[in-house]
């Protein structure tokens, strides 16, 4: 925390290359306590690259961030404790009970032996998986997945919640139940929210306050309602924000491990 | 059901932030830091075995192998006498090896389940997590354990079918599930290193064809060292398998008469292990990259 303000991240100048590739390009912004804040653009633009050197997985090339005050670079542990992260891919263990993928998380977490059982048995409550809890993960659906990988995520109460692509290859419906989840969480809690996603209306409904990124680069920031009105056009769409800013080349990165990935993300949800 | 974040841990982050140090008022004490690290390795082998305990029949398929080598191999070199192995029947100078054998096998496989649950995202979130690489990685490593042991039994009642002439002293019990613990835990992270390198799965299977094969012939896992040619003997010399198959060799077996050589075994896998579990901390958080 910095005390005088209410920052909970804060990135600056950040810059992260593969060999000869800039993935994120100096990159500066600020995320508010409590905000539900979205990171969009498409595929291959930064944003997974940007959340993994945020909750410590990558280390940056050059620059600086910090999530609750702790510098990500110089206080990784003390930046693990204070964060909660979904990843992209699915990563609840199939070959396990949801109790159990929890209750391995509230050890490692150092939730403290008495109240373990509690929290997890409270935690897959909140997120509507109380009767699966003794099932085998590998025997949920994708919604039930996410929902338990939120429950692990949210186990120690965590000042960040770090979502990337939280419904990505859900069907409408286990969309809506994921949104409605998170919505119930930012109300009960003071947790602030940083997700990625390419669904337009996702952000529109979830977010606070939204960057497009291009190419390594935040192109235009601002709360939904801000962006459609800086376009010169009545009624806008956040979908003709997002390219009037990414421009009409939709196509442009994802390579072919990401896309491979991704499909085979929505093959295991289907 | 409220979330608020506890009090005192604002007061730790804040107070850890203004200093610019890492403080952790619970990990204050080397001990407790002690303890939370053990703690935090045997979840993963808690986790890993509870995988197990949903699914065993991976480990009886494992076994298949090790069966075949002591039914087929074993009753025929036996019979040939070929291999010149003192006094010891080689069916009985065999058994260890194929224990051996058979935890290389199974421990070769960890790193194609690291390079499996990056592709799932899995290691993201622990890798996300407070928890020290080292136990991320000691964690695996034990767990790779706990699937040799399993071996270690079938083998046992395999070798005792067939007549083998085993020490069943329960010193000599606990030595060899000691010895195959670091056996599996030693190649176990080998592979771990191997997966952070390369990354993906063809490549690993590749190289993990080239590397197996060696390893066990290049030992003394079912012929002695001193009928190879010098070259071979040094590469035998330097084969982590050959000190673990030593080891259970003298521990296995009802005449193994207990040497010093048992005490160099274990010293040079404790070290080799030790070193390479340092090496896979320092690599592991690489394979999210």
């Amino acid at each position: 925390m910095k005390g005088n303000t209410d920052t909970i991240i804060e990135v600056h100048d950040l810059v992260k290359r593969f060999g000869d590739h800039t993935a994120v390009d100096h990159v500066n912004f600020e995320v508010s306590k409590g905000e539900v804040f979205g990171l969009l653009g498409p595929n291959g633009a930064g944003k997974t690259t940007i959340i993994k050197m945020l909750t410590t997985l990558l280390p940056s090339t050059s620059g600086r961030a910090s999530v609750a005050g702790l510098d990500v670079a110089r206080q990784q542990m003390a930046v693990r404790r204070s964060i909660g992260y979904v990843p992209q891919a699915l990563s609840a263990d199939g070959n396990l009970t949801g109790y159990e993928n929890l209750l391995v998380f509230a050890r490692l977490y150092d939730l403290p032996r008495t109240t373990r059982t509690t929290k997890v048995r409270e935690a897959l409550a909140f997120m509507g998986l109380q009767d699966a809890a003794d099932k085998l993960v590998r025997t949920y659906s994708g919604g039930m997945i996410r929902r338990l990988e939120v429950a692990q995520a949210m186990l120690h109460q965590p000042r960040v919640l770090f979502l990337d692509e939280p419904t990505v290859g859900l069907d409408p419906v286990a969309r809506k139940a994921v949104w409605e989840h998170l919505g119930n969480l930012r109300a009960e809690t003071d947790m602030t929210i940083f997700l990625t996603t390419h669904y337009m209306e996702e952000a529109d409904s979830l977010c606070d306050r939204i960057a497009i990124m291009h190419l390594g680069k935040v192109v235009v920031m601002g709360t939904p309602t801000e962006l459609k009105a800086s376009l010169d056009e009545d009624n806008a769409t956040l979908d003709a924000v997002f390219t009037y800013y990414t421009g009409n080349n939709l196509e442009s990165g994802g390579t072919y491990r990401e896309t491979a990935r991704t499909r085979r993300t929505a093959r295991r949800l289907g | 059901m409220k979330l608020h974040a506890p009090a005192a841990q604002h007061g730790d982050l804040a107070s850890a932030a203004q200093t610019g140090r890492e403080t952790f008022p619970r990990r204050a004490h080397p001990l407790t830091a002690l303890t939370s690290f053990i703690e935090k390795t045997f979840t993963i082998v808690w986790l890993e075995a509870r995988k197990l305990r949903h699914d065993p029949t991976d480990l009886l398929t494992r076994a298949v192998q090790p069966a075949l080598w002591l039914l087929i191999f074993g009753e025929v070199f036996t019979r040939i006498r070929a291999i010149p192995t003192g006094n010891v029947r080689y069916l009985d100078f065999m058994a260890p090896g194929i224990l051996a054998q058979s935890v290389l096998f199974i421990s070769i496989f960890a790193g194609i389940a690291i390079i499996w649950e990056r592709d799932l995202g899995i290691i993201h979130k622990f890798l996300a997590s407070p928890t020290p690489r080292a136990a991320l990685v000691l964690g695996k490593a034990l767990a790779a354990g706990v699937r040799a042991v399993a071996q270690a039994i079938i083998i046992y009642l395999l070798a005792l079918i067939l007549g083998v002439h085993m020490n069943w002293n329960p010193l000599a019990l606990l030595g060899v599930l000691i010895i195959v613990v670091l056996g599996a835990a030693c190649f176990a992270t080998f592979s771990l290193i191997i997966a952070c390198l390369v990354k993906s799965r063809e490549r690993f299977m590749g190289i993990g064809q080239v590397l197996t094969m060696p390893l066990f012939f290049a030992s003394n896992a079912i012929y002695p060292v001193a009928i190879m040619p010098g070259w071979l003997q040094v590469i035998a010399h330097s084969n982590p398998l050959s000190y673990e198959v030593d080891a259970l060799r003298t521990l296995m077996l009802a005449n193994g008469a207990i040497t010093t050589s048992l005490i160099t075994d274990f010293v040079v896998m404790l070290v080799v292990t030790t070193v390479l579990v340092l090496l896979g901390a320092r690599l592991y958080p690489r394979v999210v990259y």
